[in-house]
């Protein structure tokens, strides 16, 4: 039997869910770790003050319950995103924050250098862990979706329909035909054989626009795409088309990530008011199933009007 | 049009509404003739399936005269007679090829809602609830059908309106229960549940080769129409141990197969029965699985459980040792009409069956409200309730 990740390029546009890399599991321990020492420094700022050789009074208790607050958001948020590269990266900006202030609370006269040299010296060895484990998960982030590029929203989907993969391919590669089931999307032109043109609506009727073009096209296997530099939206995506086993029909895997104007910002805005891009990717994709299977994608009147009953 | 409305829990009612119209190329619209109430309606009627709204529009079991069909429906014209089938189903994913119409991929404009209770979602069924397509009902003077391809079956003129109507639901579901037993001669099959679809179930079994059927209900005059009309023997729950009188019918062995024709709401004496119902209405468990519970204990060993009643959610105190111990077979999904209603018609065209036997009333469709409240209180000895646009 196969296992999920012997085929390279199932690899590297799909690394499988739920199987934690060596960087994956050191980000979660980074996770506890801040939450750990945030709640030191919220609870008994003197005593960890002491312990650091800090003056155990004036401003330093404040700082650090700051400190505290500031690794306590770290870690959870660390714990909670799916992708925290960025968070760990700003993990790393906070280390070489308390490694000045260390160094500033070298100078005071209440001040024990022995112990504050000791902190600092494991500071460093936080740091460079830190900095490790963020620049792997860049790395990894980085190789879902076509080349090194980071975005605010990555998101994937896969879904299996009873179509032969050309004829899946054949109506994809012609991104003319994307707004058919893509609801954010207006229209999309094509401009020759590899550029086109894309128009889509953003949060709160938002319209944006951007020029993409293919970077890579297997015929009757994958397409992926990628809006040039410069665009108002960064965007990337890539549609894979495996055979299903015995007559199933094809697996389509969709990934696609972006940056919104208004960039990491703009994606969090976007989410507040309820817009999930993964689940936008569930619905368009099933979407695509219908209209490659039954020729059309069917309506209800409860779906158009809120109410099982036809309206005028 | 005149409309029946779920407007509130244990409220209906027959409003004006505008007339459907084509919206998808594979669409027709039907004049109703015949439609019906059906025991799952009741499910909807006392508020216990999630997202029905105030307004939607009721009914799965209706028949009735193409009207006007979309570009893409090339088997249907106006002026045929049809009878719909209740799972809407295209016909050509993956699921529908398998015949597995009732699980259609593609007919639930909705499915991220079932799948949040269920984990994938099944076809979209007419007038059921949001989470199952939010698609108006057939308890009314017209209806939109999609996939109007595939489902409708043309009935031919000379067959009245009462002989067919079932084929939509109840029939080929109380079939698909009986055909889920997967019935050897010799077979003795217990039914729990002596409504419409028990009825069908019990009758089904016959035609499948069954030996025997024992049916089991509490109402003294369903459980006659079990006997006088399908050919059952019948037991009345409130009067005798269940599980004991099986075992004396059948020498100790235990049915063959049992069939729960129950579904979310039954009913049970005693402290179980007090138990479950207090569970359901402070929404600690969405269904009343008495009548499983006690198919699943009276199974002989190696048996199947066919399960055709209607459940929504949870159950509690289920005795799934007793299954695994006992290599028990479950069987169960909503019925796959398309796959039975052809065959069926031919039985009922050579005389082998007349569905019409269960119908106890009929009704204009602006007494639908009536129609609800008496199938729920089993006034007048209402078994079905055909109403007539």
């Amino acid at each position: 039997m196969a296992t999920h990740g012997t085929d390279p390029d199932r690899d590297r546009w799909l690394p499988v869910r739920g199987r934690a890399t060596d960087a994956q599991r050191l980000a979660g321990g980074l996770g506890w770790f801040s939450i750990g020492l945030g709640v030191a420094g919220l609870a008994a700022p003197r005593l960890l003050a002491r312990l650091i050789g800090a003056p155990d009074r004036g401003k330093t208790p404040a700082v650090l319950r700051a400190v505290g607050v500031r690794e306590i958001a770290s870690g959870l948020g660390i714990l909670s995103q799916p992708r925290p590269a960025g968070l760990v990266w700003a993990r790393v900006a906070g280390d070489v924050m308390d490694l000045a202030l260390l160094t500033s609370a070298l100078g005071s006269r209440r001040a024990r250098p022995g112990r504050i040299v000791a902190a600092a010296a494991a500071v460093a060895g936080v740091t460079a862990l830190d900095a490790l484990t963020a620049r792997q998960l860049s790395r990894q982030d980085g190789a879902t979706v076509a080349p090194s590029r980071e975005h605010a929203v990555t998101v994937r989907k896969v879904i299996t329909i009873n179509a032969p993969r050309e004829q899946l391919y054949r109506f994809w590669r012609d991104f003319t035909n994307l707004p058919r089931f893509m609801r954010r999307l207006e229209s999309v032109e094509t401009m020759g054989e590899r550029r086109s043109r894309w128009r889509a609506r953003g949060p709160g009727g938002m319209v944006v626009e951007w020029e993409a073009e293919v970077v890579d096209d297997k015929p009757n296997e994958l397409i992926a795409w990628r809006s040039l530099p410069g665009s108002r939206l960064s965007h990337a995506g890539v549609v894979r088309f495996t055979p299903a086993p015995r007559g199933r029909g094809t697996e389509v895997a969709v990934e696609m990530a972006y940056t919104p104007p208004g960039g990491t910002l703009g994606a969090r805005m976007a989410k507040l008011v309820g817009q999930a891009p993964e689940q936008e990717l569930q619905e368009d994709l099933r979407r695509f199933k219908p209209l490659m299977e039954a020729g059309d994608i069917v309506v209800s009147e409860g779906v158009l009007y809120g109410v099982a009953r036809p309206a005028r | 049009m005149r409309a029946t409305c779920w407007i509130d829990k244990r409220t209906v009612r027959v409003e004006q509404v505008p007339e459907p119209k084509i919206l998808n190329q594979r669409d027709a619209i039907v004049r109703i003739t015949s439609t019906a109430i059906c025991g799952s309606d009741l499910h909807l009627y006392n508020g216990l399936v999630p997202t029905v709204k105030r307004g939607d529009i009721l009914g799965h079991e209706f028949m009735g005269e193409v009207m006007e069909v979309g570009s893409g429906v090339k088997n249907l014209k106006a002026g045929d007679r049809v009878v719909v089938p209740f799972p809407i189903a295209c016909g050509a994913c993956g699921l529908c090829q398998k015949a597995l119409f009732s699980l259609c991929e593609n007919s639930n404009p909705n499915a991220w809602m079932a799948e949040k209770v269920w984990g994938y979602s099944p076809a979209g069924i007419f007038g059921y609830s949001h989470m199952l397509g939010g698609f108006p009902g057939g308890q009314s003077e017209y209806a939109r059908v999609p996939f109007a391809d595939v489902g409708p079956l043309k009935i031919p003129a000379h067959i009245p309106d009462e002989k067919v109507l079932f084929l939509s639901d109840i029939f080929p579901t109380g079939y698909m229960g009986a055909d889920n037993c997967n019935i050897q001669p010799g077979d003795v099959i217990a039914v729990w549940g002596c409504g419409p679809v028990g009825q069908f179930a019990i009758k089904s079994a016959f035609l499948l080769g069954a030996e025997r059927v024992i049916a089991i209900d509490r109402f003294p005059y369903r459980l006659r129409m079990a006997r006088e009309r399908a050919g059952a023997e019948v037991i009345n729950y409130e009067e005798v141990d269940v599980h004991d009188a099986l075992k004396e019918l059948t020498g100790g062995r235990g049915p063959d197969a049992c069939i729960d024709a129950v579904g979310m709401e039954g009913h049970a004496p005693g402290l179980i029965g007090a138990y479950d119902r207090v569970k359901q209405a402070t929404g600690l468990e969405t269904d009343r699985a008495h009548a499983l519970r006690q198919a699943i204990m009276a199974c002989r060993n190696g048996g199947t459980v066919s399960v055709i009643g209607v459940y929504a959610g949870f159950i509690d105190k289920f005795p799934f040792g007793s299954v695994m111990n006992r290599s028990l077979t479950i069987k169960t999904g909503q019925a796959h009409v398309q796959r039975y209603m052809k065959p069926l018609l031919e039985r009922v065209e050579k005389g082998e069956i007349d569905p019409s036997f269960v119908i106890t009333h009929r009704l204009p469709l602006d007494q639908a409200p009536r129609g609800y409240d008496m199938f729920l209180n089993k006034e007048d000895d209402c078994v079905k309730v055909v109403l007539t646009p």
